[in-house]
């Protein structure tokens, strides 16, 4: 019995230490020129990879001084975004290219 | 129309500063309009292919393709400037003395443009790419396209005016003190892209650790800002860096300090004989 729970503690613990090792994975796509979704939350002290899916025909570039990316995601395709690890609090991100509409923000907690 | 000059003169600004940096240090360089000229045609040429592949540039590596083309073009920019900079240690001075002694009309023709067209080809290419993305997908989205696309040109002209006014701001400098300018501008220049490189590398996922943030001066000094931009582009100005883009910068100024040290033969010898 008192093995039994043991062991169920051992492999709990390994499978959630296996979960943490893969980075993380968040998707958001680009439509009419803004993001969806405009929030995510993510683990704060991990790194962290963000697929960004352009759904227009036109290019955008995903840029966060804070976030520290910049990168341009070609109309019709996706793009992987990997940052982190991040302290916790608000980390804003835009469209380059459509600053007015493409605004967004990642939340590290 | 005022929002895509807006976005394309930002894009071009810090390949602007690059090719008004170039122009001025090699003032009295013979053919070197014709250098430059070459490196921003080379530049534009390969901007275009670059958009025309984006997409298989940024799916390779695991989706890390673009990230490791910027962090080399980069690196390859920040390798010439290095030559450059010993090429000028060795030889710059004596020029230097002759150009205050004779006037800018002497030349010198002998100086190898190689390193800085090609510095001023990375610059475009990689800044192009962007711009000809955004152009693009302006004509594919297709709405209203005339307007924009007016826009764009005119934010290319801007950064053209751009150039000229880093260019002629520099050039007002007296000669004597304009090679110490630019020299020092080169390095901050070329510890920038370093800078920017380290963190590609660690956007590729090739640089793990040193991440931490040293500082936050976003508030008074955002990096995307028209001022930040220009700074970042000028001074490898960066609002939040991480420890691995100080040390980045770091040693690059310190490569390049000891580059114009090492490689210089004898600096009285040289100002005597001349």
């Amino acid at each position: 019995m008192m093995r039994g729970s043991i062991l169920a503690v051992v492999v709990a613990a390994l499978s959630v230490a296996s979960a943490h090792a893969i980075a993380q994975e968040f998707n958001i796509v680009i439509r009419n020129n803004a993001f969806e979704p405009q929030e995510i939350r993510v683990p704060a002290g991990k790194r962290v990879s963000i697929y960004v899916s352009n759904e227009d025909a036109s290019a955008e570039e995903f840029e966060s001084p804070a976030l520290k990316v910049e990168k341009v995601i070609p109309g019709k395709s996706k793009g992987l975004v990997r940052v982190g690890p991040l302290a916790p609090g608000r980390y804003e991100f835009f469209g380059e290219f459509h600053p007015n509409t493409a605004k967004g923000v990642v939340i590290a907690e | 129309m005022f929002g895509a000059l807006i976005i394309v003169f930002r894009e071009v600004i810090e390949a602007g500063l690059i090719i008004g940096i170039v122009l001025a240090a090699t003032r009295g360089v013979s053919g070197r309009g014709r250098w430059v000229s070459a490196g921003v045609l080379a530049g534009a040429l390969g901007a275009g292919i670059v958009a025309l592949f984006a997409e298989a540039i940024a799916n390779a590596f695991e989706g890390a393709g673009q990230e490791l083309f910027n962090a080399g073009v980069l690196s390859a920019a920040v390798a010439m400037l290095m030559w450059h900079a010993a090429w000028m240690s060795r030889h710059g001075r004596e020029m230097a003395v002759e150009l205050a002694a004779v006037g800018a009309a002497v030349t010198a023709g002998k100086r190898p443009m190689t390193a800085l067209a090609v510095v001023v080809a990375l610059a475009v290419l990689r800044e192009g790419a962007e711009v000809v993305l955004f152009l693009y997908g302006i004509l594919a989205a297709g709405t209203s396209s005339g307007s924009l696309l007016l826009g764009g040109a005119l934010g290319l002209a801007a950064g053209a005016a751009f150039t000229a006014l880093t260019y002629y701001g520099l050039v007002s400098i007296p000669a004597r003190h304009i090679f110490t300018v630019t020299t020092v501008l080169i390095a901050l220049l070329a510890a920038g892209m370093a800078a920017q490189a380290a963190q590609y590398l660690d956007a590729a996922g090739v640089i793990n650790g040193l991440s931490r943030q040293l500082w936050d001066t976003s508030p008074w000094l955002p990096q995307d800002g028209i001022v930040g931009r220009v700074l970042h582009a000028l001074i490898g100005y960066t609002d939040r860096p991480t420890e691995l883009q100080l040390i980045a910068y770091l040693a690059t100024l310190a490569a390049m300090a000891a580059l114009t040290r090492l490689a210089t033969p004898a600096r009285t010898a040289h100002a005597r004989a001349v």
